[in-house]
């Protein structure tokens, strides 16, 4: 396993008494060269999680390993030094992620400037060999990044991240700011990425069906606890948690047929709120099939098959 | 067939800038039925908020301009009009809701109190009247404690529930017309279904037409009836919904179409993307505006804007493209019902 956390927690303290339980016991592995897709709606603590992994967040408590080597609970600055070499991630929007008084050689070149181990003329080099890897022209280093389209500044961001050469990358929502056209060319950067570098992605989105199709397996989680998982195909056509079915069910297709002859009733409710949470399955006042003991008793995660894994009472 | 409601007519919008005028809207035909869905599909930029905005009266003007073009409601035409006027048909026959509820409702004033407003200027009715009627707007949005609800501020809701408070609002004047720019692009895909189920069942008990303006073929497929693709401030295709995804007529919808994938796609098989972007809308090409990225480009799209096709009567299918033309050759996955011989 490349990287792989125990019961991961990030707790963050709001005021007297008062706990957001943003990420609650995450357990997941990720092989090395595998892409693990995260879905699970907005509060549910995607990004939180990716941003606990390569430091940004310290963790509450909780074990986070690379390569079997116990990441710091808190990166002090010489541990990000020495990670972000290995772990790297991207961002959602292009438009706020990029710093707007700095020139894109600066940007893309940062991460090797810190790294102090290549000389002005090398960084250049470096940098105008990424712009062409990521499909821009090498004549674009002197500009600002508000002269780029959203997508550019997307494949900015990509190369910014992969000049440092990382193992692994958490790429956060790194095409919901763009349009369908531009969707299909940066996940397709990626992917090729992803293969020429031998990359393991975590990739975290809430676009189902491209998850499903960007993602060698899918992790779905629920106001900070991993309900499910297992390889893409078969957690997106067979859905066993409660949650995953209805959060399937809810996810349009684009064949107007289909969606026509589909009965579905949405999801009763919104996400509640991860302050303060008690015990008990954290989708239970939403789920269709709750038991009385689902609001009471947290449910334990039950292997249904070697590589699925499901967080339900059901099952249990 | 039902009733036309809406028609517009080689709509054209422009805007002035330090750069020079941007051409947004280049010469749009839509018309809208009877409680019929009509999705006006596109990227950001191709023009289809600043359309249906035009119609509105809500764009500024200047550095806007409505440089040519009709609207008619009903047959009344509505663009023009002094702001008085307009005010009578606005939030009256026509309602809108926008992709961003929280910077559309006015914060400082209660949700109950907003919706009780657009009655009292509207309608004509008295403070607590309008609050009643706003409490029982609420609960046809299926707000829970509606009355509770009603007496709280923006930032106390949800994006899902606020965007519940803004169609009650929308609806306050019983329009003939919703027009939702989109409405659920802000929305995690949960509280997406539920919204759209609440704004199909409307349209049913109130016998709504509906303008949704999206960007997302999926959810064009779960709502329209009819749909028109923008591209570069034009429609280039419009149809049936059907004819707009089995018998794509336009190579840009072609391309919508494979760009995304499928539930059924094989996870192997790469994406095709559209390559490029969108023309600069400062000098828009002379020709073709999609010529510069279409794969199936010829010479003749370079500089001859290509005529409204009509690919299949019955249905008002048409489609802007030269391969639509009986001498043009014929493309794999293209439907040409007239172009096919040539080859």
């Amino acid at each position: 396993m490349l990287v792989r956390t125990e019961n991961l927690k990030k707790h963050f303290q709001i005021g007297r008494n008062q706990t957001l339980h943003a990420l609650d016991g995450i357990t997941l592995e990720i092989a090395e060269n595998e892409i693990v897709g995260l879905v699970g709606e907005s509060g549910s603590g995607k990004s939180t999680f990716g941003k606990t992994l390569v430091g940004l967040h310290n963790r509450t408590s909780g074990a986070a390993y690379f390569r079997d080597e116990l990441l710091p609970a808190k990166f002090s600055a010489a541990d990000h030094l020495h990670y972000s070499k290995q772990l790297q991630m991207i961002f959602q929007d292009p438009y706020s992620s990029l710093n707007p008084r700095m020139t894109i050689l600066d940007v893309v070149g940062e991460g090797l400037q810190i790294q102090g181990q290549h000389s002005r003329s090398q960084i250049k080099e470096e940098v105008a060999d990424w712009l062409n890897k990521v499909g821009l022209n090498s004549d674009h280093m002197s500009r600002y990044p508000h002269e780029f389209s959203g997508g550019q500044r997307q494949r900015i961001g990509i190369a910014r991240a992969m000049i440092i050469q990382p193992k692994f990358v958490v790429c956060d929502e790194p095409i919901s700011a763009l349009d369908v056209s531009v969707q299909a060319q940066v996940v397709n950067l990626l992917e090729e990425l992803q293969q020429s570098l031998g990359l393991t992605m975590l990739f975290i989105a809430h676009d189902l069906s491209m998850v499903r199709y960007v993602s060698d397996r899918m992790a779905v989680m629920y106001l900070g606890c991993l309900v499910e998982s297992g390889p893409s195909d078969e957690v997106f056509f067979d859905p066993q948690h409660p949650y995953t079915q209805l959060l399937i069910e809810s996810n349009p297709e684009p064949d107007p047929e289909h969606e026509r002859s589909r009965q579905h009733i949405p999801i009763r409710g919104e996400i509640s709120s991860p302050v303060n949470v008690s015990a008990g399955c954290r989708f239970a006042d939403r789920c269709p099939k709750a038991l009385d003991h689902c609001k009471t008793v947290t449910p334990k995660v039950t292997k249904i098959s070697p590589d699925r894994l499901v967080a339900c009472h059901l099952f249990e | 067939m039902s009733e036309t409601i809406l028609e517009v007519q080689n709509l054209t919008v422009e805007f002035a800038t330090y750069g020079g005028n941007v051409k947004a809207v280049r010469g749009v035909d839509f018309h809208v039925q009877q409680g019929e869905t009509l999705a006006i599909v596109g990227e950001s930029g191709c023009g289809k908020s600043v359309t249906v905005q035009s119609i509105m009266g809500i764009i500024p003007m200047p550095p806007g301009k409505i440089t040519a073009g009709s609207a008619k409601l009903k047959g009344k035409e509505i663009l023009g009009l002094s702001a008085r006027e307009a005010n009578k048909f606005r939030g009256v026959e026509i309602g809108m809701i926008f992709q961003d509820p929280m910077t559309s409702l006015n914060p400082t004033m209660t949700i109950g109190d907003q919706i009780a407003e657009t009655l009292m200027v509207h309608r004509n009715v008295s403070k607590a009247e309008g609050r009643r009627k706003a409490i029982s707007l609420l609960e046809k949005t299926h707000i829970p404690e509606a009355e509770k609800r009603a007496a709280q501020y923006p930032f106390e809701f949800s994006g899902g529930m606020l965007q519940r408070a803004m169609i009650a609002q929308s609806l306050a004047c019983n329009p003939t017309i919703l027009i939702a720019d989109e409405p659920t692009t802000a929305l995690d895909v949960t509280i997406q279904a539920q919204i759209l189920e609440l704004m199909q069942e409307l349209q049913r008990t109130e016998n709504m037409s509906i303008i949704l303006i999206t960007h997302d073929l999926a959810v064009v497929a779960k709502m329209a009836d009819r749909v028109a693709v923008m591209y570069a401030g034009q429609v280039i295709e419009t149809g049936t919904v059907n004819d707009i995804f089995y018998r794509s007529a336009h190579p840009y919808t072609l391309g919508l179409k494979v760009a995304m994938p499928s539930n059924q796609s094989d996870r192997n098989k790469r994406l095709t993307p559209i390559e490029g972007s969108p023309p600069d809308l400062f000098s828009p090409p002379k020709g073709c505006g999609y010529f510069a990225r279409c794969p199936n480009a010829m010479k003749l799209c370079e500089d001859h804007q290509p005529p409204e096709q009509i690919i299949a009567k019955e249905s008002n299918h048409t489609s802007r493209c030269w391969l639509q033309h009986p001498d043009a050759p014929s493309v794999d996955g293209l439907h040409q019902p007239e172009a096919a011989h040539a080859g």
